[in-house]
């Protein structure tokens, strides 16, 4: 099972992001990962939670616009130069990454990136060839 | 001096033979040239036979800008075959608003406005600066064939490249500024910014209009150059910038009766208002040739006031306008219909997402509008680069429409102010 992440549009404004992450923390929604990516007026976050489907149906209820992309979290190992052999794989493999970003809790002794790829099943069938970790979603998600 | 004295200061009783003669024509000639008028007339039961005075004209049907829009782009021409000139201005949806102008129209406009100019205090031989923009808007060429039947020198220098116009300002010491009110002001500041002390400036007269503006922001441009203010009236359908003008004595703005007459009707009813009260003001052209346009509903609120002026014109003056009985909002002397924003958003993606026109005057800078477009679930997208191209598209497609540069603002699901459940469109934060 893919690992589903939340992108929700936040305005640029003060408190935005709070308000967003407390809506989660009184639902009991644990976020494992988050990414913000920001314009002038406004920003992407982007968050991996435990529970994707009770955190949508919150913030929708919540009338924020959100919506789902399927990413994939990929074992790095934590020494100097781990994340570079991945990058090594995906780069001589001309798979082609939108954007990533740093997992929050680390569940081994290795740390977790997260990738949104172009192609993410050509792309994880590439570095499950190369013998790199994919965190599968069952692991840290449930429905 | 007075352009047409014969014509500005007439005694109303004697004026009055010219205006039934010069409605019983107009009437006959819209009738017998344009089918569109014909069946106007025809579907309410009046014949031009009917018009014997000037009274007669609350018989004949009105003209709104519906009618231009659906009759886009020359049905409402009586002599489409004899058209010089050609303007065009925004409309309320997707077609924008055209009108056409004979050599004789084209005379009578630079009539108008010479009238107008010798109303501000202009003298012939006196040099002026254009500074409407030129080109389909009616401000520049308007002022300019004003300028010329007058006999003051021109300098065109349409809008934009302000440093530029304040060096020529100093070098060719022009007595005379037309423009927006709004681009005085920020001139003024330019010319701060480059060591001019505006109290210095050669201009003595200033003939502004084609926006919205206020007695206080009147006394701010008059303090700030050192010059008298002229508020000038006009809207492209009756003949552009020339309409009406206020003298010296600055308490309204006199309406060349003789060629665009006046009534101040209430807009429910279609009725007159008593003398004095404010309403819809409602204008004829009556000498118009290639778009004579009967009884145009501008949808300017406005009182009007018949009693001799002080100047010595007969001609009765109008208030500076006191709101609309539409939407529109006029931004930079261009108009702005809400409709239009709609129209363009319903184009983007299909969906039609809640919007909000902010319009504000930043202290001493020109108007500024600002479109904040809320997200929806279908037009948001995970990827910033998506999200920005959608805020590029909206920007651009909405500037080229209004002609004029927006700025767009991305905002959350439900957060624009919306009362009874209808969106508030505009807020127009600008202190006129």
């Amino acid at each position: 099972m893919k690992i589903t992440q939340i992108s929700v549009f936040l305005e640029n404004k003060r408190g935005r992001l709070y308000r967003l992450c407390d809506l989660l923390g009184r639902n009991k929604i644990n976020i494992h990962a988050l990414n913000i990516a920001e314009s002038e007026g406004f920003g992407v976050a982007r968050i991996v939670v435990d529970r994707p489907k009770a955190a949508m149906k919150v913030l929708k209820d919540a009338d924020l616009a959100a919506n789902l992309t399927d990413i994939v979290a990929v074992e790095v190992e934590d020494r100097p130069g781990g994340l570079a052999d991945i990058l090594k794989v995906i780069y001589d493999n001309e798979v082609n990454v939108e954007y990533m970003y740093g997992f929050g809790e680390k569940f081994s002794d290795r740390a977790m990136m997260i990738f949104r790829f172009e192609d993410t099943d050509h792309a994880t069938q590439v570095l499950m060839q190369h013998g790199i970790k994919i965190i599968q979603g069952d692991d840290i998600q449930d429905e | 001096m007075i352009w047409n004295e014969k014509m500005e200061c007439m005694a109303p009783e004697n004026l009055k033979n010219i205006l039934s003669e010069r409605l019983k024509n107009v009437a006959a000639y819209v009738y017998n040239h344009c089918p569109l008028y014909k069946s106007k007339f025809d579907a309410i039961g009046v014949n031009p036979g009917d018009v014997k005075t000037i009274d007669d004209i609350t018989k004949l049907p009105f003209t709104t800008k519906i009618d231009m829009r659906d009759s886009y782009p020359f049905g409402l021409f009586s002599a489409p075959d004899k058209i010089t000139e050609i303007h065009v201005s925004s409309g309320t949806t997707g077609n924008p608003t055209v009108v056409g102008y004979t050599k004789d129209d084209i005379k009578l406009w630079g009539e108008s406005m010479a009238r107008a100019f010798c109303c501000a205090g202009a003298e012939p031989r006196d040099r002026i600066q254009i500074s409407y923009g030129y080109g389909l808007f009616t401000g520049g060429l308007g002022m300019h064939y004003g300028a010329m039947e007058m006999g003051l020198t021109i300098i065109p220098c349409s809008s934009g490249q302000t440093k530029r116009q304040l060096k020529l300002m100093q070098d060719f010491k022009p007595r005379i500024l037309a423009c927006t009110p709004s681009y005085a002001l920020y001139m003024a500041d330019e010319a701060r910014e480059i060591g001019i002390d505006p109290r210095t400036s050669s201009w003595e007269i200033g003939v502004f209009g084609a926006e919205p503006w206020s007695e206080a922001m009147r006394t701010q441009i008059q303090e700030t150059w050192n010059m008298r203010a002229g508020d000038v009236y006009g809207l492209s359908e009756i003949i552009g910038p020339g309409v009406a003008m206020d003298c010296q004595y600055q308490d309204g703005l006199h309406v060349w009766w003789d060629t665009f007459y006046p009534e101040i009707i209430n807009p429910e009813t279609g009725k007159p208002v008593k003398a004095g009260e404010p309403g819809e003001l409602v204008i004829t052209t009556l000498t118009k040739q290639g778009i004579p346009l009967i009884r145009y509903r501008t949808r300017d609120v406005v009182s009007i006031n018949y009693e001799t002026c002080r100047c010595g014109r007969t001609c009765p003056r109008i208030s500076k306008i006191k709101g609309r009985t539409d939407d529109m909002i006029i931004v930079r002397g261009i108009n702005v219909f809400p409709s239009q924003i709609e129209h363009v958003l319903l184009g983007i993606d299909g969906t039609q997402p809640h919007y909000q026109l902010i319009i504000d005057r930043p202290q001493g800078k020109m108007d500024e509008v600002e479109i904040q477009v809320e997200v929806d679930e279908k037009m948001f997208s995970d990827e910033m680069k998506h999200l920005r191209s959608l805020e590029e598209k909206i920007k651009k497609e909405i500037s080229a429409v209004l002609s004029i540069g927006v700025k767009v603002t991305l905002v959350e699901p439900k957060t624009l102010a919306r009362s009874e459940g209808k969106a508030k469109r505009v807020i127009d934060k600008r202190t006129l």
